[in-house]
């Protein structure tokens, strides 16, 4: 899987026999939870959606739209009030195997006491790989997300850009099937993450994993995805699916430059902005 | 009450209960190991007929004064080797050479200058709760922001109004925080100091008990020495959510988050 | 700043004056010379104590003790440590327990000790490993209850067991409170030591100390009393080091030393 260069088509061939078409699917997921006053808060009102392989999916809605609840349930690190997620054909029961989070603080999700190396290796660590070869990988993968050079420094070593492709690097030694993001270039400046964007489109070309990306910010939505789906405010369902048609490869200039770009954007921020005036 | 604490509770009074019953059944020898009972009661009459409180009363005067003399001396000698490098400098090297001194080996020092007298213990108490004081006052002012002193000096504040209105407020945590830490100190040591020279106080009255083989009078002074530990810590949680409100809360939200 | 101006002047200043008039003084006034024997005095007690051996005897009862009661302590204090910041269940069970023992001084422990063990090298290593639990434990927990939730949550993620989590994240994340717990452990294992020696008396440095201030030999105290420092002293430097080496990942350790 590392290291394979492929033209880029953006939906990968589906297997001929295989007994489902989707990677994921939600069905009817809806979460609640307690707060700390006593009163139960639905996060999650009804969302049901599939997704093929190889997609680059994003869910864009207003803050606190529990896109982040929404993601640790889709990863099983929470349970579904009711509804389900199906990952490859099972159920969703705890951390599925096949499927890596990544967090929005990645400061505190990266292992302070291993070095940049170390946190890598943790990734292919976590799959078992603890052969010679794995070294070689964990290199492999610190260039591919451009840290050259920067294995043997720590995390505290490093800027919030550097930090976070360290722990896409893990998640990616990890080998992922499906990769869940949850707004990882949102404490960024504006250039590392225009930067980070295009690493990021470069790295799923040559990977073909697929990726569930949350972010609050509409143009890099429309940027990545082949789909966006528009999350309403919470508790949240999806408002609109919309399908991105630029080609790929995208580009910074170019595809933002293009005039449906704007027209999909100010139709997604005014639906937006209608669901979050109270 | 929460199931976690009940547990707790439950924990405790089955470990007592079982202690009851093995003393009173004399698997273990009821003069070592007398049962709760037995202690409970005889708490109880030495509180009741004076002895204890007295005792505790010796202790603390020697206590208070010796943690009182310390925090007088060293919240502004920390204040002063915060602000002034010369100042630190030169005390800096004298103070290291003392620190690793553990406490109670400066006892015989103490006895050779003041003798069994209320001077030694005040001395070594002193002596002992200076450092964490004197380093976490120091560490406050040293951690001073400079936004917050360059904000003060653009009022034009004078030196002494500066350190009263700014430098004392924004370092008192960490000055509580030393206060706090040498409050346990304190009492150690003033146990210690009575157990190894002296004729009254709460620390000789356990000791004391042991050598004449009162032991249910030694466990009643101990459980004596819990109480008041623990009634210290109250007492300066109290004093400390009523001079510092501001930074009480803060903490509470801390330890609750 | 070049390396002489680095150079603290003034602390040495002061510092060699005080000894100076430390000296004068004790050889000036002979009544004074028994509270501040001449600092050559002292020194000279030093070296006779360390070539005739009593000192040195002494010494290595003492540290003997410290390392059998530190070492000890630390062992079972971390690992209840861990398991009671890990496990909510079990830390509840002996939580009001905790609560209850905690305010009581150590040193309360020793006439039970004595009673219970006698005079002898197993009572001074039970009260030190007794008193030297408490920081050690207190500070594990604390470190291993305040993980960040994000660090369990990526350890599910890639789908670590509990176990794998518990040893390869949460221990990890801990280790600088512990670290904290364990330093702590070590001023107060050797306070129990030397105050457990005077208490009993009959070895180790903290019974020499008291002896030579009973005898009046007040140079000969000063000298034990200068051997604890540097040995206390030594410790605290060992330790540092062992310290920086293990916990190499953590930058801007602010040296917490107060306690």
């Amino acid at each position: 899987m590392l290291g394979n260069k492929h033209p880029l088509p953006h939906r990968s061939s589906i297997p001929l026999f295989s007994p489902f078409v989707s990677i994921l699917e939600v069905k009817n997921l809806s979460k609640s939870y307690r707060q700390a006053g006593g009163q139960m808060t639905a996060a999650i009102g009804n969302i049901s959606c599939k997704v093929e392989p190889g997609e680059f999916i994003s869910f864009v809605g207003p803050s606190g739209c529990g896109k982040t609840t929404l993601l640790m349930t889709i990863a099983g690190l929470l349970a579904p009030s009711s509804g389900s997620v199906i990952v490859k054909g099972k159920q969703v029961d705890g951390p599925p195997p096949n499927l890596v989070l990544l967090f929005q603080e990645y400061n505190k999700s990266l292992f302070a006491w291993r070095s940049v190396l170390g946190n890598v290796r943790f990734g292919l660590e976590a799959r078992g790989d603890r052969s010679a070869g794995a070294a070689q990988k964990a290199d492999a993968l610190i260039e591919m997300v451009g840290l050259k050079g920067f294995e043997k420094h720590y995390p505290w070593e490093l800027s919030g850009g550097m930090q976070q492709r360290v722990a896409i690097a893990r998640a990616l030694a990890y080998e992922p099937e499906v990769l869940l993001m949850d707004e990882p270039f949102g404490s960024l400046d504006a250039l590392t993450r225009l930067e980070l964007e295009d690493s990021l489109l470069k790295l799923w070309a040559q990977l073909k994993t697929t990726i569930l990306f949350i972010t609050h910010d509409i143009e890099e939505a429309i940027y990545l995805s082949d789909r966006i789906w528009v999350l309403s405010r919470r508790p949240s369902a999806i408002m609109q699916e919309l399908d991105i048609p630029f080609r790929r490869p995208r580009d910074q200039v170019a595809t933002r430059a293009d005039a449906q770009f704007m027209e999909l954007r100010n139709r997604i921020y005014r639906q937006i902005s209608n669901q979050s005036s109270p | 009450m929460s199931l976690g604490k009940f547990n707790g509770v439950l924990f405790v009074f089955g470990a007592l209960g079982v202690w009851q019953l093995v003393a009173m059944a004399e698997w273990v020898n009821p003069l070592i190991v007398p049962p709760p009972s037995k202690i409970l009661k005889i708490f109880f009459d030495l509180v009741g007929s004076g002895e204890i409180p007295r005792q505790i009363l010796v202790s603390m005067k020697r206590a208070g004064v010796g943690y009182a003399l310390a925090a007088l001396v060293c919240i502004p000698l920390g204040i002063f080797m915060g602000l002034s490098q010369t100042v630190y400098r030169s005390c800096v090297v004298v103070i290291e050479m003392l620190r690793p001194v553990p406490p109670p080996v400066i006892i015989p020092v103490a006895l050779l200058f003041f003798g069994l007298g209320d001077e030694m213990k005040i001395f070594v108490i002193f002596f002992s709760c200076a450092w964490p004081i004197l380093l976490n006052t120091l560490d406050g002012v040293r951690h001073l922001d400079s936004v917050l002193l360059n904000t003060a000096r653009s009022f034009g504040l004078s030196r002494t109004r500066i350190i009263w209105q700014v430098i004392l407020p924004d370092c008192s945590p960490q000055i509580v925080t030393g206060l706090r830490v040498s409050l346990p100190i304190m009492l150690i040591l003033v146990v210690i100091s009575e157990m190894v020279g002296s004729t009254d106080g709460i620390g000789y009255f356990v000791l004391d008990s042991q050598r004449r083989f009162k032991v249910a009078q030694m466990y009643a002074g101990m459980f004596a020495l819990a109480v008041l530990g623990y009634s210290l810590n109250q007492l300066f949680d109290l004093l400390q959510r009523l001079l510092l409100p501001w930074h009480w809360r803060m903490m509470r939200k801390k330890d609750e988050g | 700043m070049n390396r002489l101006e680095k150079f603290n002047w003034p602390g040495w200043l002061v510092f060699g004056l005080l000894l100076l008039l430390w000296e004068l003084s004790a050889r000036g006034t002979p009544k004074l010379q028994l509270y501040f024997p001449p600092v050559s005095q002292i020194f000279g007690a030093l070296v006779q104590a360390l070539q005739s051996g009593p000192l040195l005897s002494h010494f290595a009862v003492t540290l003997m003790r410290f390392c059998a009661g530190y070492l000890l302590s630390a062992l079972l204090a971390v690992s209840a440590g861990v398991v009671f910041g890990h496990f909510r269940s079990i830390h509840h069970v002996f939580a009001t327990a905790i609560e209850f023992l905690r305010p009581m001084p150590s040193v309360a422990i020793i006439p039970v000790a004595i009673l219970l063990l006698g005079i002898g090298d197993s009572m001074i290593v039970t009260v030190t490993i007794y008193a030297t639990i408490w920081p050690i434990l207190i500070n594990t927990i604390d470190g291993v209850r305040h993980i960040d939730a994000t660090l369990v949550h990526t350890g599910q993620t890639f789908g670590l067991s509990h176990r794998q989590i518990l040893w390869q994240i949460i221990v990890p994340a801990a280790a600088p409170y512990i670290v904290t717990g364990l330093r702590i452990g070590l001023s107060i294992a050797l306070i129990l030591v030397t105050t457990a020696e005077m208490i009993i008396g009959s070895k180790g440095l903290g019974f020499f100390i008291l002896d030579e201030e009973r005898a009046m030999n007040s140079a000969n105290m000063y000298a034990g009393i200068i051997f604890v420092a540097v040995l206390g002293y030594l410790l605290n430097r060992v330790f540092l080091t062992v310290e920086a080496r293990a916990l190499r990942w953590r930058h801007g350790m602010t040296a917490r030393d107060a306690a």
